[in-house]
């Protein structure tokens, strides 16, 4: 049985943790409403990215002159993973989340005996991978001194990984992130950038009748490492989003446990004061009627 | 024949402009190309120029370059640098043209790039 003065002293100091958390938690509030509004307003820009991708891929007539950048090389021999994470701790299973599906992609990969390379984004990510997979990383990439993340920073990362790509380093790349959904939920996402044709939506509708002014192929040419820039992009306001939400819900649950703790140990205090008190009485009157 | 159509100006953080403008000149990639209503479908993309646009008012940027297309009276524009022409200052059009100087007088540079930065001179020039 603790003493009544640890409890008092247990008490404040939860109390104290509480004030930190609930204000950790305005503060990812007031964030999570800016990073909202730049994924929102960020998505019409990648949306039609894609659209008009889409439109040039399936009028491209020659397949096997189609740039590399849509088609792949034609092999599945290493992997470039890039993983998106937040540079903060303190968010729930943000980090971590993501940790887990792309050490599942890992996995599955080495048991292929394909080769893998890994690009962290984040320093938190890193600091989960690299125990297991640390040589497997080329790089790391951290924006911890950057307050708000430009299109610049997204597309320095896109030119990196284009060029790797013409060095012939790696056959496909896949994003991992966390898609924002709502404040609640965030869901880890794998995304394939390169090669971006995706086989899975094959539909064909009427035949896009557009007029392309240089030829299809340039175009292309043009288009796609810009497509990789703007996908890494939109990963970054996606998970700036996702990790403002996670941690506002993470802290928000911190708050209300501390709370109940705050409770318990109150009972706890007012009990053992009060046990306190009537053993005292009970020491008077038994003393007394000795008398 | 519908007198207007819709234009999208969309940068990756925002989408600029959106407006109803009865015609817009654009600076695609082999030279300068006015769009009217009802024109041909069309995918292009841009080099550095100014694009100038009649919608509520009369106005002109600056991309340094974008992708174009046009489909059922919708133009729409990404690019990631827009500039308006009227904000722009002296000193930062100086300032931009001494950048492209210096980068033309590397020797590294590909036909295409010098193509695009000699274009970007030429223009910046012009509005200066």
């Amino acid at each position: 049985m603790p003493s009544l003065d640890d409890l008092r002293k247990r008490i404040t100091s939860v109390k104290s943790t509480q004030k930190i958390t609930k204000a950790m938690k305005m503060v990812a509030a007031a964030k999570l409403r800016r990073a909202q509004e730049m994924a929102e307003k960020g998505r019409p820009y990648s949306d039609k990215m894609n659209l008009i991708i889409q439109n040039l891929s399936r009028s491209i007539n020659d397949p096997a002159n189609a740039p590399k950048l849509l088609i792949g090389t034609g092999e599945d021999k290493t992997h470039l993973c890039i993983v998106m994470t937040a540079d903060r701790g303190l968010c729930g299973g943000f980090n971590t989340n993501i940790c887990k599906l792309a050490k599942n992609y890992f996995n599955k990969i080495i048991k292929e005996s394909k080769n893998l390379k890994i690009i962290t984004v984040g320093t938190k990510g890193h600091d989960q991978l690299k125990r297991d997979y640390n040589k497997y990383i080329i790089k790391k990439i951290s924006l911890k001194d950057k307050k708000k993340i430009s299109f610049q920073d997204a597309e320095s990362i896109g030119k990196e990984i284009v060029k790797l790509f013409q060095n012939n380093e790696f056959d496909k790349c896949i994003i991992f992130f966390n898609k924002f959904k709502n404040v609640m939920t965030q869901i880890p996402q794998v995304h394939q950038v390169i090669p971006a044709k995706n086989d899975s939506d094959q539909k064909e509708d009427q035949p896009s009748s557009y007029e392309y002014e240089p030829e299809e192929e340039e175009i292309l040419e043009d288009l796609l490492p810009k497509n990789i820039s703007t996908q890494i992009y939109k990963g970054f306001l996606e998970n700036s989003a996702s990790e403002q939400g996670s941690r506002m819900t993470a802290m928000d649950n911190a708050t209300r446990n501390a709370g109940d703790l705050v409770e318990k140990l109150t009972i706890n205090y007012n009990r053992s004061r009060q046990a306190a008190i009537t053993k005292e009485l009970i020491e008077i009157i038994s003393g007394a009627e000795s008398l | 024949m519908s007198e207007k159509f819709s234009l999208e100006i969309i940068s990756p953080e925002n989408i600029l402009i959106k407006d109803q403008v009865s015609s817009a000149i654009i600076p695609a990639f082999e030279g300068e190309m006015t769009i009217l209503p009802d024109h041909v479908s069309l995918i292009t993309f841009l080099r550095p120029g100014i694009v100038k646009f009649t919608g509520s008012k009369e106005a002109e940027y600056f991309l340094e370059e974008g992708i174009v297309e046009f489909s059922k009276n919708s133009l729409i524009l990404l690019s990631s640098t827009v500039l308006d022409v009227k904000k722009l200052t002296k000193e930062k059009i100086a300032k931009m043209i001494d950048d492209c100087k210096s980068q033309l007088s590397k020797n590294d540079i590909d036909d295409k790039i010098s193509y695009m930065i000699s274009h970007k001179t030429e223009v910046l020039t012009r509005i200066n």
